[in-house]
């Protein structure tokens, strides 16, 4: 090899000078770079991951407590018409309980004001459920509204300003005295799970939400999963290999890259403007969200079926199986860990999609929890969205709260989707 | 009414195959040799009996509430609805609903009130007829299927067949599903082209879709011209881009060559987290943490940066495409044959040398079809968009300042109540079609590269 370079004339390299070492530790020093910038890259990444998890979290921890006081309600006469408990002035009530409860208030409007406006309902409903206790006292723990609950969790800086605070110096001074007697306490918000939509941050919940997007989940489902199974086997087990086969294959694959508005518009014009399908219907949102989830079902299920050796189909047809009953006895089984493993996550994509339930109105402010598919209700996203454009501030730290809500059950689909892979996947 | 019907066909079923595997049971008993087993006579007779009457149950239920609708109108008193626009019929129709549904407001004329009367003995009358269809048609069904039970009845052909049959109807749900799509854009597009010439839409450079609803009202005169909202849409996205292609591309690279495994397990799948992230979460962020941030370094440092500047969407939908790009790039990057990296790095080439100058290269086409696949999805985001950019169609390609996208004006015309004879409905629908349209293509292209590619090596 000497030789044969010598005799070509190249110059023989000396690998011990400085130019050659030199030369080397330029050429390392690049790999490092390389190195150092993929790394950051990577570190960005993770950066904007912790970022939006550090801001969910922060803002929404607080929505997860909500604000109470404690009052003790005396039903007395002047307030209270026996015949008709469910139209009393239970305002008139409350304003009458807090000036009590505040030293030196007078003005009965302003302390009330302290509450949320569901109190009032809430003492209407303690004395309809129990008629007995006309003219005694009960103690109830009546949520606060919103500007109180700000106060209280540290969020209104009472070095701000008067003129440019929400509260005045006097209403922190009445929530003071009550805070002063013990009576402020901010326990688990339950109203977050238990209550549907409301207008007042305080009494707002994701319970209706929760339903519709159960309902619209169960109807996509229902729809998706066997149909895209049946395509699936048909496409992996039965379809000659000709022209419309390879069509109906492109389809499917086109079908799963269209942008998701765009399944929107086709529910708006057809389901509800050439089927007369109503607004908001979880059934309909159900309905567009399978159209858009089969696709992912249908891929997850032929990646599912084709890992099945072929021995096994082979031995089911030696012993004597139809075409159909080796796909339905033995191929089917086995392969269903990883077809249930693609649904989950085709559903748990589901769960995450807004758009097109917006052009189909499932944005609208209902404020009861949906009893079947059929009745008009909001979901889990469309919530989101809803609370994210409302202006009141208490709305922020619940659209946060809302958001890790589906978060949660996002992880959980997903974690159970992983856990039925590792646990029955067979690896052949 | 619906949930008994369905009660009714799905034990009409039921019944269907225990009664023909008794039949076909006892023919065995009697000494007959059946060409199938028992269970495919019972088979046929339950499929045959629940697949036409479920496709006419269902059938029944889409068709029902237009057809009732249509009765009603018709049956008004002669002349009530003249000259009356869609609009206005449908505010009709919807009273009369809600009379039937019993919320009735102040005191409606005598007229709605027989109406709503009329409507609700219809509906009446559609159930039960539903209910006693089905159930004459079931029973059919199942003395047909009764009397196929013989020893020479080839059931199992038979119920493999209708199997068969569903399957296939299920693989064809896709194509509906995409006949669908264009056709209820290319229809309501065309209503769109009546209202305003196409060349308006396509080369106009302004966008005003709100028009007055009322004579007197004062607002603009309406102008559909799509080009400053289709260039709203790629300023964001070539955003987006910039900040996800870098990120993803390096990503990729240091995973693919230079982490250890056990970096490598960890990593991917939080760099998958990102993906798996719903939009509207995406969108949120922008409002709460991004363009606040972005607000305050404008003010810092002088720049002209707008309240919902492209800036937030696009980073945000960058953060998003990041596992996208850096998943696609590392496939590629595995896809090259070992033979060339061997190759290079027997040379005496150091990794990042084989990366950049061999692998690289060789990945390129699978990368431009995976950040291609990217271009497109960001062009179809719609929830980042919806919350952090503007509403304002502006001839501009400064990222600084607010832009609108097809898919914003496409949510803000169609949110809330929509009657489908404006063209501010129908603008929608012509945007749709060009998302659509452009989203495809650029699908195509990208898989077509991809595929391509492959053939090369594998």
């Amino acid at each position: 090899m000497t030789d044969l370079s010598l005799q070509s004339g190249a110059r023989p390299v000396d690998w011990t000078s400085d130019q050659a070492g030199l030369r080397v530790r330029k050429r390392k020093a690049a790999e490092t770079r390389l190195k150092l910038v993929g790394l950051s890259a990577i570190a960005v990444a993770f950066a904007m991951l912790g970022l939006l998890l550090w801001s969910l979290v922060s803002t929404g921890w607080q929505a997860f407590r909500q604000t109470h006081v404690t009052i003790e309600v005396t039903y007395a006469q002047e307030f209270i018409t026996p015949g008709n408990l469910a139209r009393s002035n239970y305002r008139g009530l409350l304003e009458a309980t807090m000036l009590e409860l505040v030293p030196g208030a007078t003005d009965g409007r302003r302390v009330a004001a302290i509450l949320s406006n569901g109190a009032q309902f809430a003492v209407r409903d303690r004395i309809v459920a129990d008629p007995s206790l006309l003219g005694r006292t009960a103690t109830l723990r009546v949520p606060v509204s919103d500007p109180y609950d700000q106060l209280w969790k540290g969020l209104i800086d009472r070095t701000t300003p008067e003129q440019n605070r929400r509260l005045k110096n006097d209403e922190i001074a009445a929530f003071d005295a009550l805070v002063a007697k013990g009576l402020v306490s901010s326990p688990f918000n339950w109203a977050l799970l238990g209550n549907a939509d409301s207008r007042f941050p305080e009494q707002a919940g994701l319970k209706g939400a929760l339903w519709g997007s159960f309902y619209a989940l169960l109807t996509c489902f229902l729809l998706a999963f066997p149909i895209g199974i049946g395509a699936a086997i048909y496409l992996e087990e039965f379809a000659p290999k000709n022209r419309v086969s390879d069509f109906i294959e492109v389809n499917i694959n086109n079908l799963a890259a269209v942008p998701s508005v765009v399944f929107g518009l086709l529910a708006l014009a057809v389901f509800l403007g050439w089927f007369g399908m109503g607004r908001s219907i979880p059934f309909v949102g159900g309905l567009t969200l399978a159209l858009m989830t089969l696709p992912t079902i249908i891929i997850a299920t032929r990646a599912a079926l084709k890992a099945v050796p072929p021995s096994i189909r082979e031995a089911a047809l030696g012993v004597g199986a139809s075409r159909q009953q080796v796909v339905f006895h033995h191929v089917l089984p086995l392969a269903m860990p990883g077809i249930l493993t693609g649904t989950i996550i085709g559903l748990a994509q589901a769960l995450g999609e807004t758009a097109p339930l917006l052009l189909i109105g499932m944005n609208a402010f209902v404020t009861a929890a949906p009893g079947t598919p059929f009745d008009p209700s909001t979901a889990l996203p469309t919530q989101i969205f809803i609370w994210a454009d409302s202006p009141e501030r208490g709305f922020v730290s619940r659209t946060s709260a809302a958001i890790l809500v589906l978060l949660g059950f996002l992880v959980m689909m997903n974690a159970l989707a992983i856990y039925l892979r590792n646990r029955f996947e067979r690896r052949w | 009414m619906t949930v008994i019907a369905f009660v009714l066909l799905f034990s009409a079923a039921c019944l269907g195959y225990v009664l023909n595997l008794s039949a076909a049971r006892s023919l065995r008993a009697g000494g007959a040799r059946l060409h199938s087993l028992g269970s495919f006579h019972g088979g046929f007779a339950a499929l045959l009996v629940l697949v036409p009457t479920f496709l006419f149950v269902v059938l029944w239920l889409v068709f029902q509430a237009p057809v009732i609708d249509r009765m009603t109108m018709a049956a008004l008193p002669p002349g009530t609805l003249d000259g009356l626009e869609t609009g206005a019929v449908q505010l009709i129709l919807a009273e009369i609903k809600s009379i039937a549904g019993g919320r009735i407001f102040g005191t409606p004329e005598l007229w709605k009130l027989a109406a709503a009367d009329h409507l609700t003995g219809l509906r009446a009358l559609s159930a039960n007829l539903m209910v006693g269809l089905t159930a004459a048609l079931a029973l059919v069904l199942l003395v047909i299927a009764r009397r196929t039970v013989a020893p020479d009845f080839r059931a199992r052909q038979g119920t493999e067949g209708i199997i068969k049959g569903l399957m296939i109807f299920c693989s064809t749900v896709a194509i509906f599903t995409t006949i669908g799509i264009i056709a209820s854009l290319v229809f309501e597009t065309m209503r769109f082209f009546q209202m305003v010439p196409w060349h308006e839409f396509l080369f106009g450079t302004t966008w005003e879709p709100q028009m007055p609803i009322r004579a007197d009202q004062i607002a603009a005169t309406g102008a559909f011209g799509w080009l400053p909202v289709f260039l709203g849409t790629l300023v964001i996205t070539v955003v987006a881009l910039v900040f996800a292609v870098p990120v993803g591309l390096l990503s990729a690279i240091y995973l693919n060559e230079f982490a250890s495994p056990g970096f490598r397990r960890i990593a991917k799948p939080v760099l998958e987290i990102l993906a798996g992230v719903p939009t509207v979460v995406y969108g949120f962020f922008a409002v709460l943490t991004i363009a606040p941030a972005l607000r305050s370094f404008g003010e810092m440092t002088g720049l002209p940066i707008a309240p919902n500047t492209a800036m937030a969407a696009g980073l945000v939908m960058g953060v998003m495409l990041i596992p996208f790009i850096s998943s696609f790039a590392d496939d590629a990057l595995s896809a090259v044959p070992r033979t060339l990296r061997d190759g290079a790095l027997a040379l005496g080439a150091t990794r990042a040398e084989t990366v950049m100058n061999v692998l690289f290269p060789a990945a390129i086409p699978g990368i431009v079809g995976g950040v291609l696949l990217a271009v497109s999805r960001a062009i179809g985001e719609t929830m980042i968009v919806v919350m952090a950019a503007g509403l304002i169609a502006k001839m501009t390609v400064n990222p600084l300042d607010s832009v609108t996208t097809v898919t914003v004006q496409i949510v803000t015309l169609l949110i809330g109540d929509t009657s489908f004879d404006s063209p501010k409905t129908l603008a929608a629908f012509a945007l749709g079609f060009m998302l659509f349209v452009v989203t495809l293509g650029i699908n195509v292209l990208a898989l077509g590269i991809v595929r391509k590619y492959r053939e090369v090596y594998d």
